[in-house]
């Protein structure tokens, strides 16, 4: 062997150790996976689009600003057209997206909350807490989730907050249940055990231990419960349940699907948007979901 | 027996595990005693009560198990009659145990630094400062090198061997007056196992603590017990100074424990290990009289008759009616 193989040979062997000892950031660990990276673009559009609304759109988006049934790009002015009331579609798109990531984060935030509190408790302190918790739980889940959310909004006055009441009240179980299979499977772990044997308090044990340890699958079900919210907002307003104060996609869906047949692209712009909002979640959840796997990591 | 008062007295303890169906008795009338800076081996097969033992010392015995005795003695006090609040602070802080499982008994998301402080913090008021000193002070001790770096390491980035130091920092942290070790090195390697027991040895002595060793691994309490109690079917059924019991074993299960040990001159020859016929009997069918006599190659009828009573014998205790017949035979 010469001396140049030796060198090579160790270089090589030397090489992986090397990979290994470089830290990886968790975002660059996310976005080298092309649809945890694409989902990443399709909602940062949107997160920007939602944010320059009232910088390129100040006034209200339900104004009528022009000429009805403009077809998009007959006029420079509204490069989206406008709808049979004369509102610029295009300042709606912009406006729309607010609403959604609003009523979406906010909703899936109501439902983290209440979700992650019931399944911690019912998970770590098993006995009356847990029976009677869980009867709640499944009562929640037997009613069809978007007629509860219907039937809420419908009781109460539409509006953003009762809306996001709505959609987050109907949205825990699912959560809660996850929460509570996570907590079971940590509550009986040596590493909680072990934090028993020295004395820890269950506030302690539940947010040092148990919850950064069940975090992972979590955040993976938040970030689809935000594509959820945000459909079940569409569906409301799509049914005249939105705020009527705001413009909403699901609005715009609504209100287009009179002219479907002549004016199609009144119902088909913001329904893009919709889909694109909602695809960008889901892609960045599935891949959430592989990047907080370590097992996928180890490759 | 011993001059210095023991820091741990355990008397006639029993651990019942009821359900609507049947009771399943784990261990009965269990006694011992560890003074400051002595350590007691606990030994016996798989299933013979030891761990549960373990358990009960830190009142930590599971929901249906019920843990009776006329005292459970920790530095004076009856833990039996303490609160589930006041057991808190006693665990960890007054007693305290080191698991199996270095591998899984550590926080993987959490620094081990901040697990050490946290374990300190539990127990005492100090500022978050003072607790990472200690923290240091424990790592060092515990013979971590670069002991301030590694208080930001995350756990996978340790051996396994590295992991039960910290578990050991962790418990010593609060300084207590008893350390259970349940089978505190079966996961490692066999060196490694060496040099954490070494650890146990030296931390003991400098701090004078009590050290009940839970294992099954004869050659462990050779090095390392005082004294040594043989458990068989959730009893004592001897009990002598390490020293003693390996120049004579009082009860037949010890004699045939340690003739089972594989030796050199076996592995030469490769010759089967003696064992010790037939299996330890279920909970739910112990035999009447003395629990081994199934598998006793001395048993007599007597044996089955009733329980042999604990006697005194030279420097230790046997639960056996034919003990000095025995040693004499020999």
């Amino acid at each position: 062997m010469t001396l140049a193989d030796e060198t090579r040979i160790s270089a090589t062997a030397a090489a992986p150790h090397q990979s290994k000892v470089r830290r990886r950031s968790f975002l660059g660990l996310l976005l080298r996976r092309p649809n945890a990276a694409a989902g990443f673009v399709l909602l940062g559009a949107t997160a920007i689009i939602a944010a320059l609304a009232g910088v390129i759109y100040p006034t209200d988006p339900l104004d009528m600003v022009g000429q009805p049934f403009l077809w998009p790009g007959h006029d420079p002015e509204f490069p989206l057209g406008t709808d049979m009331l004369g509102r610029d579609i295009a300042a709606g798109i912009f406006h729309g997206a607010r609403v959604s990531l609003l009523i979406g984060s906010v909703a899936t935030l109501v439902a983290v909350v209440i979700g992650v509190g019931i399944g911690t408790l019912t998970g770590y302190y098993s006995g009356w807490v847990d029976r009677w918790l869980m009867r709640v739980t499944e009562l929640f889940q037997t009613i069809p989730p978007f007629l509860f959310a219907l039937a809420v909004v419908a009781v109460l006055q539409p509006s953003i907050k009762t809306i996001v009441a709505a959609i987050g009240i109907t949205s825990w179980p699912s959560l809660a249940r996850l929460v509570r299979a996570e907590v079971l499977r940590l509550r009986n772990s040596e590493m909680v055990h072990a934090a028993v044997g020295i004395g820890a308090t269950d506030a302690r044990i539940i947010l040092l231990h148990i919850l950064p340890n069940a975090i992972a699958p979590v955040i993976v079900s938040a970030s689809i419960m935000v594509a959820t919210a945000i459909l079940t907002e569409s569906s409301l307003a799509f049914l005249g349940l939105g705020d009527p104060n705001v413009v909403s996609w699901g609005t715009m869906v609504g209100a287009g699907r009179e002219v479907l047949r002549t004016d199609w692209y009144v119902a088909t712009i913001p329904g893009i948007a919709i889909i694109f909002v909602v695809l960008g979640l889901n892609l960045l959840g599935d891949g959430l979901n592989d990047a907080l796997d370590p097992k996928q990591n180890r490759r | 027996m011993r001059a210095a008062s023991p820091v741990l007295s355990v008397q006639d303890l029993s651990i019942r595990f009821v359900s609507k169906e049947r009771t399943l008795t784990a261990v009965e009338g269990l006694s011992f005693d560890v003074a400051a800076g002595e350590t007691l081996a606990i030994v016996g097969e798989s299933g013979c009560g030891k761990s549960i033992t373990a358990l009960s010392l830190l009142g930590l015995v599971p929901k249906p198990g019920l843990v009776e005795a006329r005292t459970i003695a920790l530095e004076g006090r009856n833990i039996l009659e303490f609160s589930e609040d006041e057991m808190r602070h006693v665990r960890g802080n007054r007693i305290a145990m080191i698991f199996q499982e270095p591998m899984t008994a550590l926080n993987p998301v959490v620094s081990i630094g901040e697990q050490i402080i946290e374990a300190i913090r539990e127990h005492e008021i100090i500022s978050k400062k003072e607790a990472r000193n200690r923290a240091v002070e424990l790592l060092r001790r515990v013979r971590i090198p670069d002991a301030e770096r590694r208080l930001h390491e995350f756990p996978h980035r340790l051996s396994g061997g590295m992991r039960q130091r910290v578990m050991i920092a962790i418990a010593l942290a609060c300084s207590p007056a008893v350390l259970v070790a349940d089978e505190p090195t079966t996961a490692l390697d066999v060196t490694i196992q060496a040099q954490i027991l070494e650890l146990i040895d030296i931390l003991k002595k400098e701090s004078n603590t009590a050290v009940v060793l839970i294992t099954h691994d004869l050659g462990v309490v050779a090095e390392h017990a005082d004294r040594v109690l043989v458990m068989y079917a959730g009893r004592k059924i001897e009990e002598q100074p390490a020293r003693s019991l390996f120049q004579e074993q009082l009860h037949p299960y010890t004699r045939g424990l340690l003739a089972a040990r594989p030796r050199l001159s076996t592995l030469a020859t490769r010759e089967r290990l003696v064992e010790i016929p037939g299996s330890v009997p279920s909970l739910a069918e112990m035999p009447v009289g003395c629990r081994f006599a199934p598998r006793c190659g001395f048993g007599v009828p007597a044996c089955t008759a009733a329980d042999p009573a604990l006697v005194q014998a030279g420097a230790g205790a046997v639960a056996c009616i034919r003990w000095r017949e025995l040693s004499v035979a020999e």
